[in-house]
């Protein structure tokens, strides 16, 4: 919808837009700026902070004496791992739905939708029994296969739309070239398939990355990721902005990076095509 | 065409995703409703028999429900109206053609990457701390008291943390429907002589309508369950304690699996009944 205006209504439109975008982006950057000083400058005012000395101690500091990195690679191995996994589940699923639908297809669609939208809080006791009796509480595996399960219907949906706008006629013309099954998926659909497939993973490592609900119910010292490992600072003792700032920053800075790479799918994605 | 040999291999196909998918489903929501219909308290004695539908009254009729109900629609009524409302003028600011706009973008879109824990803890800490707290300073600055924002203001500290997390979400699917729109149409508009405020009425929020309710549907079903955000903040105290922390606190922390499960009914309830008018939107764009 963009047209053409005065250079003045752009300028002004400039600083407006750059001083919300500021404003909404301020907390990160905050917590940037106090991630690099002392325990004790942090807590001081704005002004103060600012005008004291710039330091990496603090990301030292949580590297040392909190396991971050096992935080951090449980975190790499569960949103990986669960998307992984659900893109192997789906990519078969939405295949057959998208090139060979049925009078079902649209119903199966809407019905995986509809698992989405099951409230977490309502089957968390099941769920947490099920875990303690397989014995898979606080263990990478059990939240792996849960997050799979509660992203499954996004990753499905996702790979419909994008086979979706796969030509069918492409596929119809391979096999009357004589092309089996095998060959239409290795070497017609595959290719044309991958960009989809890469923005699906993409999205779907960010939301595993940021859940909330099942990390923190279901793990404890040892599978915890990062969004475990934050929460523990919820109930700190002493001086501890510098360390929570610097472990946030570390959490959050290659989710930032993605996200900002997967803007256009987060859309599609998020609205299950409702809205492009 | 399909043949029928395609058409078997395409049900192979579906079958691990929905399997998986229908014991997901059933599974756990077999074994809520089976708890919910007795009392069992794991740690004071285990399964103590049936007792028919004296959980769900007792649910609703104890003195945390109703408090849970209003903080619940407070949470999601508040942070729908201020993402809607601010989403829009955000979107109507990037759709204008200014110099960066593609950082000025990045910069809006970042707090939705900001994982729950984290944007919970630094607003409580960095920013709503009443000592230390970047208001507090900025408070002390103009020789005000500082806000003990979560425990005197919870519910509006509350809502405007969860908005900071949910207001790029809006904002990004009402530009991406603005930015679908016709620009001849707006052109046409304003040949006509429509004023800018008569162009957005007729033209532009009509188009929106659709997005709108889109963006509604969504975050309703996930600001029903928010929890991080409360767990890492307040713990529920102050009047905080929404539906879904209320029986998670039933569930986990006081033990009492039968209770609970019957909140957890309730709350999958509320959920169907929002998740029905989603579902018929997402379902007539798939026919198009």
């Amino acid at each position: 919808m963009a047209r053409a205006v005065t250079p003045r209504r752009k300028a002004i439109n400039t600083i407006i837009a750059w001083l919300v975008g500021l404003l909404i982006f301020f907390p990160i950057l905050w917590i940037v700026v106090l991630s690099l000083k002392t325990e004790g400058d942090a807590i001081k005012t704005p002004l103060e902070v600012l005008t004291s000395v710039w330091t990496l101690e603090s990301y030292a500091v949580v590297q040392d004496r909190s396991d971050y990195f096992k935080h951090f690679s449980n975190s790499v191995i569960i949103a990986l791992g669960s998307t992984l996994l659900g893109i192997v589940v789906a990519v078969p699923a939405a295949w057959s739905m998208a090139f060979v639908p049925s009078r079902r297809t649209r119903g199966i669609l809407m019905w995986m939708l509809s698992t989405k939208m099951l409230p977490a809080v309502g089957v968390l006791y099941p769920i947490y029994l099920l875990f303690i009796e397989l014995g898979i509480l606080d263990s990478r595996i059990g939240l792996v296969v849960v997050l799979m399960l509660i992203n499954l219907p996004i990753i499905v949906w996702m790979l419909y739309t994008y086979f979706k706008e796969i030509p069918g006629e492409i596929l119809e013309a391979a096999r009357m070239d004589g092309a089996n099954l095998k060959a239409e998926l290795i070497y017609v659909l595959t290719p044309m398939a991958i960009p989809g497939i890469a923005s699906t993973i993409l999205l779907n490592v960010i939301l595993a990355w940021n859940e909330a609900f099942w990390t923190l119910n279901l793990t404890a010292a040892k599978a915890a990721p990062l969004t475990a490992f934050i929460a523990s600072y919820s109930s700190p003792e002493g001086l501890f902005y510098a360390k929570l700032s610097a472990a946030s920053v570390m959490a959050i800075t290659p989710i930032l990076i993605m996200g900002w790479f997967s803007q256009k799918q987060l859309v599609r994605g998020l609205t299950f095509g409702a809205v492009k | 065409m399909a043949t029928q040999h395609s058409r078997s291999i395409a049900r192979m196909m579906l079958a691990p995703a929905t399997t998986l998918l229908l014991a997901w489903m059933l599974i756990p929501l077999i074994m809520t409703l089976y708890f919910s219909f007795k009392k069992y308290l794991p740690l004071r004695g285990g399964d103590l028999g049936w007792v028919g539908f004296d959980n769900y009254v007792r649910f609703i009729s104890s003195s945390a429900f109703w408090p849970a109900v209003a903080t619940t629609l407070i949470i999601v009524g508040g942070v729908l109206l201020i993402t809607i409302l601010l989403g829009i003028l955000l979107a109507l600011l990037l759709d204008q053609p200014i110099w960066g706009q593609g950082v000025v973008r990045i910069l809006v879109i970042a707090p939705f990457f900001v994982m729950p824990t984290v944007s919970g803890l630094v607003w409580k800490n960095m920013f709503m701390d009443p000592v230390n707290g970047f208001f507090a300073h900025i408070w002390r600055v103009f020789g005000a008291e500082p806000i003990q924002w979560l425990s005197h203001a919870s519910m509006p500290s509350l809502v405007m943390i969860i908005s900071w997390q949910w207001l790029p979400f809006a904002t990004l699917i009402l530009l991406t429907a603005i930015q679908s729109l016709d620009s001849e149409q707006i052109e046409a508009a304003e040949m006509d002589g429509a004023k800018p405020l008569s162009r957005f009425f007729f033209i532009i929020l009509p188009h929106l309508a659709r997005a709108i309710t889109v963006v509604v549907l969504i975050q309703t079903i996930f600001l029903l369950s928010i929890f991080a955000e409360i767990f890492v903040t307040t713990a529920g105290a102050f009047g905080t304690k929404t539906l879904t922390y209320l029986i998670f606190q039933r569930v986990l922390e006081s033990q009492n699996v039968g209770l609970g499960s019957a909140g957890g009914v309730y709350a999958i309830i509320l959920a169907n009944i929002v998740a029905i008018f989603l579902m018929r939107i997402v379902g007539k764009n798939l026919d198009r």
